[in-house]
């Protein structure tokens, strides 16, 4: 452990070169030590393991049903038919559903659309959120009208948006992503456009300018680099509540097919018999709430070492 | 003053306009009719004919607009080819249930929300403090329908004390209308309160470390005078204005809410809509509660004036 002033006088001693490679290191070894890191971080890479791995899990395909184990309570021995019409012994661990599915397949296999449609809505309106945002912050007669439109959307709370997309474009993955990442490209646009506002004052885009450097090239190698850490910090948060939108989603009905191993899909049919089996509910229920929480975790501890002028605002 | 609320309503002006573009550009650039999608899937060619005629689909887009939105303002957000009513009627039929569970969700969330923000500031980093802090991570990440399904359980079919679902009307007497709306409210009051703690908890913290704090309690001013006449009325204004951004996820809440415990209301009403594809109805629903968050937010501009002295506009 060193102290601030020592690693100050440290950095002073180097050339500028090795001064930012203490710098980087530094905010490594900071996020490796921040317990909200590890623990959000460490249960993000058990969830990926888990998506990945789902078919070596002792899971059966999802959409597996046989009419015989209908309704099994958690850890009940049954049977369950694969596609070539072979009925093999299957232990329920979580029990299974009205059409004699095995929850604990299905919740396992959720694990991949719950974190593909968080990343993939994350990765699409940050994108689009920072190509705005620079046009709006960068080209001043784009500015006006970009940022009304951005307060129109803001305007509308973001469920109904997505709620309203997916019911025009019928449910697929892919619209499931668009329409959950739209409603969150004005807060990422919001958030560019007030760091382009601040950074194109400083020098070094100031000197820039006076060499000559393209716009692009000034919007794209010199402004965008320095907005990567509050943007990473907001595609997390974005991450968390785009997988529970999706569940949302998909609990209500609107969402992805519900032969689709979702979690929110789960939850929808198990909410019918909830009284009788209401471990139907809770299993996928719990996976969704851990899940959000271990992004959630995550964030606050990126914004707490990438982010320190936000950490103690909020 | 007069100024100010003439400019601040003049400004929430070109929002509610962008709001309407928006929700009307929703059906006109989905591929397709968008007659035949707002007469429904069981529409016939006569009936389809007919909305096009009323949306004069055959003139440009921009007038169009001119015609929706006329409608609009007049009152009328189109008839409900689902329900077989206007949407506007549809709606103030289901304001009731919608507008109970709000306010009794927000009345429970400030009651909590704010002496608990106030005490993890006053002893910050204290016990309460970090309970709060991680209530409220915990308070953003439980989806609102996992909360309603695991109060159900408990207190519901375990305890017996509150009915499972349902929802009675408060012309059908208090006692029952506050039975069914105390678990709903609960729920739906958790994401709120996390909120609303948080930013209480950061705004009073930094007015604690103002120096007219230092000066009441070195005149002798009992603590909980120092707290609540100095400190949190002078961190009022981010509270206010989180309790106004907070009710967009107040709006979200209520669809999930409805759904869950079968509560008759604008949330409910949506999610029937999009099942049964009914695109008057959505759109006017999205209107309506786009109106509202507006409303509530200019408002909270509004009250500013009253909060805090200092801001003079």
């Amino acid at each position: 452990m060193s102290t601030p002033a020592a690693s100050a006088t440290l950095a002073a001693s180097l050339s500028t070169e090795d001064a930012n490679i203490v710098a980087r290191a530094s905010v490594w070894s900071k996020l490796a030590r921040h317990w909200g890191v590890r623990i959000g971080g460490a249960a993000m890479l058990l969830l990926t393991l888990i998506a990945l791995a789902a078919p070596l899990l002792g899971t059966v395909d999802p959409t597996l049903f046989d009419p015989g184990s209908r309704d099994l309570l958690p850890g009940a021995q049954g049977e369950i038919t694969t596609l070539e019409g072979e009925s093999i012994k299957h232990e329920f661990m979580m029990g299974s559903d009205s059409f004699g599915r095995d929850i604990y397949s299905r919740v396992i296999y959720g694990t991949r659309v719950s974190l593909i449609v968080g990343l993939a809505c994350a990765l699409v309106s940050v994108f689009l959120g920072v190509l705005a945002g620079l046009s709006a912050g960068y080209l001043r007669w784009l500015d006006m009208p970009l940022m009304r439109v951005m307060d129109g959307i803001m305007a509308i709370p973001g469920i109904l948006i997505a709620i309203a997309l997916v019911a025009l474009w019928k449910a697929s993955l892919l619209s499931v992503i668009v329409a959950i990442a739209i409603p969150e490209i004005p807060r990422v646009t919001r958030l560019v456009r007030s760091l382009v506002l601040s950074i194109r004052e400083e020098p070094y885009v100031e000197a820039a300018v006076s060499l000559g450097t393209s716009t692009f090239k000034i919007m794209f190698g010199h402004i965008l680099p320095n907005t990567a850490a509050p943007l990473i910090v907001q595609g997390t948060y974005i991450c968390a509540s785009a997988i529970l939108t999706e569940a949302i989603l998909s609990f209500l009905g609107v969402g992805l097919p519900t032969d689709f191993p979702t979690w929110g899909n789960i939850m929808a049919e198990g909410r019918v018999q909830f009284q009788q089996f209401p471990h139907n509910v809770f299993f996928p229920g719990i996976f969704l709430a851990v899940t959000v929480l271990a992004v959630n975790v995550l964030g606050d501890g990126l914004r707490d070492v990438l982010d320190p002028k936000m950490a103690k605002k909020v | 003053m007069f100024a100010f609320l003439v400019k601040r309503l003049a400004a929430t002006v070109p929002v509610l306009l962008i709001v309407a573009v928006l929700v009307f550009l929703l059906l006109r650039l989905t591929p397709g009719d968008p007659a035949a999608i707002i007469a429904g899937d069981a529409a016939s060619p006569e009936n389809v004919a007919k909305i096009r005629e009323n949306l004069g689909l055959s003139k440009p887009l921009i007038a169009q607009f001119g015609i929706w939105f006329g409608n609009v303002l007049a009152g009328d957000l189109g008839e409900s080819y689902f329900f077989k009513v206007k949407v506007a009627e549809l709606i103030m039929q289901r304001i009731e249930p919608t507008l109970a569970l709000s306010i009794c969700t927000i009345v429970i969330a400030v009651l909590v929300a704010v002496p608990l923000g106030v005490l993890a500031a006053w002893k910050q980093g204290g016990w309460l403090d970090r309970m709060l802090m991680g209530f409220s991570v915990m308070g953003f990440s439980i989806p609102v329908f996992v909360l309603a399904y695991i109060l159900i359980w408990i207190v519901s079919l375990k305890l017996g004390w509150l009915p499972v679902q349902g929802y009675e009307r408060i012309a059908g007497g208090f006692g029952p209308f506050i039975r069914h709306l105390i678990l709903p409210s609960i729920t739906l009051s958790v994401i709120y309160i996390a909120l609303i703690a948080r930013v209480t908890r950061a705004s009073v913290q930094d007015v604690l470390s103002e120096d007219y704090i230092r000066t009441a309690r070195a005149k002798g001013l009992p603590e909980n005078r120092v707290l609540i006449a100095h400190a949190l009325a002078n961190a009022a204004v981010p509270i206010i204005t989180v309790i106004g951004i907070g009710v967009a996820l107040l709006i979200g809440g209520v669809v999930v809410t409805e759904s869950v415990y079968g509560i008759p209301g604008l949330g409910r009403l949506t999610v029937d809509a999009v099942l049964a594809r009914d695109f008057p109805t959505i759109q006017g629903v999205i209107l309506f509660f786009s109106f509202v968050y507006v409303l509530i937010n200019l408002l909270v501009d509004l009250s500013y004036l009253a909060f805090d002295p200092r801001i003079r506009y």
